[in-house]
């Protein structure tokens, strides 16, 4: 393991594919580290399957939507809300690293500097397929169905996850500001409560104060929301999705360059 | 890179954390192929100037190079050219050792094979072979210590960052942290070796920078620095701390330099020439004054003198930190 010859200098710029070749490393240490706590991927899918008996047992029999039953009104916001809820790892992980001095050491190799958030985004989007799935099967067991057709269904759980995605960025921002792991769990739940419970996820926001459903009704959750379950009720308009698809890339647009330049400095 | 290029360069570096100046002006050439020591205590500016050199924290002015390579401008190459290691031991807990020098190695840009053989050589040479396979979470502080080691020397750098490398390890897996940097030397590679222990610097390293409240106070080779401190050190050890400043006052006179005292240690040393008639000079002056030391010598000079002499405390001193370091230990002024 000598050093090596001391003519050649190493090349000053990284080859464009080390973005994607270092993300893939880092990803798939971030899916390692899941698959080695086991108990971090269980009670992480044990909260939404209790938000959907809670709901679908407890609450759901006082609750009345129009044109189906509550389990296909649930399940929709629930895959949404799981997604988002579980974004929140991203800050807790990041933060985590940067207490550890991983951060440090990433920052000191020859490496592309997006490639560990680009990594642990990719990371997350590969879990939240594993945990979206399962809902799916507890929204089965429920008496969930989807009712349009096979390309409405994939695209209903395409929105889902990436809309799961840009909320990584956003929470990978939050890590990455309060730099603290505890913090960051609290951190994340904070902006996340009235988002998720003021939203068309659980309940129809028709029985809302006026000035509750005016923010219920345009905030991203419920837009994303509608689209989802539009789209599993096989009633989806193209506006719909389409109003869905610019709030994800609208936060995508702004929250991983952020999350980037917060990185970079360190 | 011409041949002439130093390992590290740096030209008056300057650091500042809001009011807190970590590096005020810091002027350093490291030679290939040596050990630079880096001596200073707790808040010293030490690491900052480290994070500085590993491209993790931005100068406000001067410059910095590492090969010729500048810090900034030319930060993929300094990174290319470095590994680091650092006081906290910045592995994977849930990786297995075998997979957190690997993951390094893929981030160097090496192969998949020539990371795997780069991995598995580290790891024979740091003594990990059979702890390999397991999960770093159960390894002790000292084999994360050595693992941490291990991850910066995959990439094979022309520099090896040091910071604190055997601060809190037991003295077995001190002697076989040295016996590695020195093994790794020979081989060729630079070390830039941060550290509170002066028999550390004094053991390993070439040429040592003193630096204190950010500034350099001293630059030398162990013996140059010794030189500062007279032939030999008359050392008095005193059971009552209120009468230190008595004592040293007494001392005054005695020797070839001025009395230096280190008040938590309750320690006077004083540099003298003429061993014998010094020592004997200041037990009558003691004597007069009814002053009984608990422990009186004359010995050799070590780095430790050098350094209250330097800075008018011993290294062990519990030096009250910038505000910066207390809240974010990572942020970079810890020292």
């Amino acid at each position: 393991m000598s050093a090596p010859g001391q003519d050649a200098l190493p090349p000053a710029r990284l080859p464009v594919s080390a973005v994607f070749t270092d993300a893939v490393v880092i990803a798939r240490r971030n899916l390692l580290m899941i698959l080695r706590t086991p108990q971090l991927l269980v009670f992480s899918t044990i909260q939404p399957v209790m938000f959907v008996l809670l709901f679908r047992y407890v609450f759901g029999g006082a609750i009345h939507v129009p044109g189906t039953n509550y389990a296909n009104f649930l399940l929709p916001g629930v895959f949404v809300q799981t997604v988002v809820f579980g974004g929140t790892a991203a800050a807790v992980a990041l933060a985590s690293d940067l207490n550890a001095g991983i951060i440090d050491r990433f920052r000191s190799l020859p490496m592309a500097r997006s490639a560990v958030l680009a990594g642990r985004t990719a990371a997350d989007a590969v879990r939240n397929v594993f945990v979206i799935a399962l809902m799916v099967i507890v929204g089965y067991a429920v008496g969930f169905r989807f009712e349009g057709g096979f390309v409405d269904a994939v695209g209903a759980m395409a929105i889902a996850l990436l809309f799961g995605y840009t909320f990584s960025w956003f929470f990978a921002l939050i890590g990455l500001l309060v730099r603290n792991p505890e913090t960051a769990q609290v951190a994340g739940f904070v902006p996340l409560f009235p988002l998720v419970f003021a939203s068309s996820i659980f309940v129809p926001t028709q029985s809302m104060p006026s000035w509750l459903r005016a923010f219920a009704e345009h905030q991203p959750i419920s837009k994303v929301a509608t689209a989802v379950r539009g789209l599993c009720l096989g009633t989806a308009t193209t506006s719909e999705v389409v109003v869905a698809l610019l709030w994800i890339v609208g936060m995508l647009i702004v929250f991983a360059p952020l999350a980037t330049w917060r990185y970079r400095k360190g | 890179m011409t041949a002439a290029a130093p390992a590290v360069e740096v030209e008056g570096v300057a650091v500042a954390f809001g009011e807190t100046k970590a590096l005020d002006g810091v002027d350093l050439t490291v030679a290939p192929g040596t050990v630079q020591g880096l001596l200073g205590p707790n808040g010293a500016g030490k690491t900052t100037l480290v994070r500085v050199l590993a491209t993790l924290l931005r100068h406000d002015a001067g410059s910095a190079r590492v090969f010729g390579c500048d810090v900034v401008r030319d930060a993929t190459r300094v990174r290319a050219l470095i590994g680091l290691a650092g006081q906290y031991a910045a592995v994977d807990g849930t990786l297995t050792g075998r997979e957190n020098l690997e993951m390094v190695g893929r981030l160097y840009r090496l192969r998949g094979p020539e990371a795997k053989r780069r991995a598995a050589e580290a790891l024979e040479r740091l003594g990990l072979t059979e702890a390999a396979d397991r999960v770093v979470r159960g390894y002790s502080g000292g084999m994360r210590r050595r693992l941490d080691l291990g991850a910066s020397l995959v990439g094979r750098p022309r520099l090896l960052i040091l910071d604190e490398p055997t601060t809190g390890l037991d003295p077995q897996t001190r002697n076989d942290v040295w016996s590695f940097i020195r093994e790794l030397v020979e081989g060729g590679t630079t070390v830039l070796l941060t550290t509170q222990y002066l028999d550390e610097a004094d053991n390993l390293a070439g040429h040592i920078v003193v630096i204190d409240n950010g500034k350099v106070i001293a630059n030398g080779t162990p013996r140059e620095l010794k030189a500062r401190m007279g032939s030999d050190v008359l050392e008095l050890h005193l059971a009552d701390a209120a009468t230190l400043q008595r004592t040293a006052d007494a001392l005054r006179g005695i020797g070839s330099g001025e009395p230096s005292i280190d008040a938590s240690d309750r320690r006077i040393t004083l540099p003298v020439h003429q061993g014998a008639a010094d020592l004997m000079s200041a037990v009558r002056r003691l004597d007069e004054l009814g002053i009984v030391p608990s422990d009186l010598s004359l010995r050799q000079p070590s780095l430790d003198d050098v350094f209250l002499a330097l800075t008018g405390h011993g290294t062990a001193v519990e030096e009250p930190e910038p505000a910066v370091t207390g809240r974010r230990p990572r942020r970079g002024a810890a020292t």
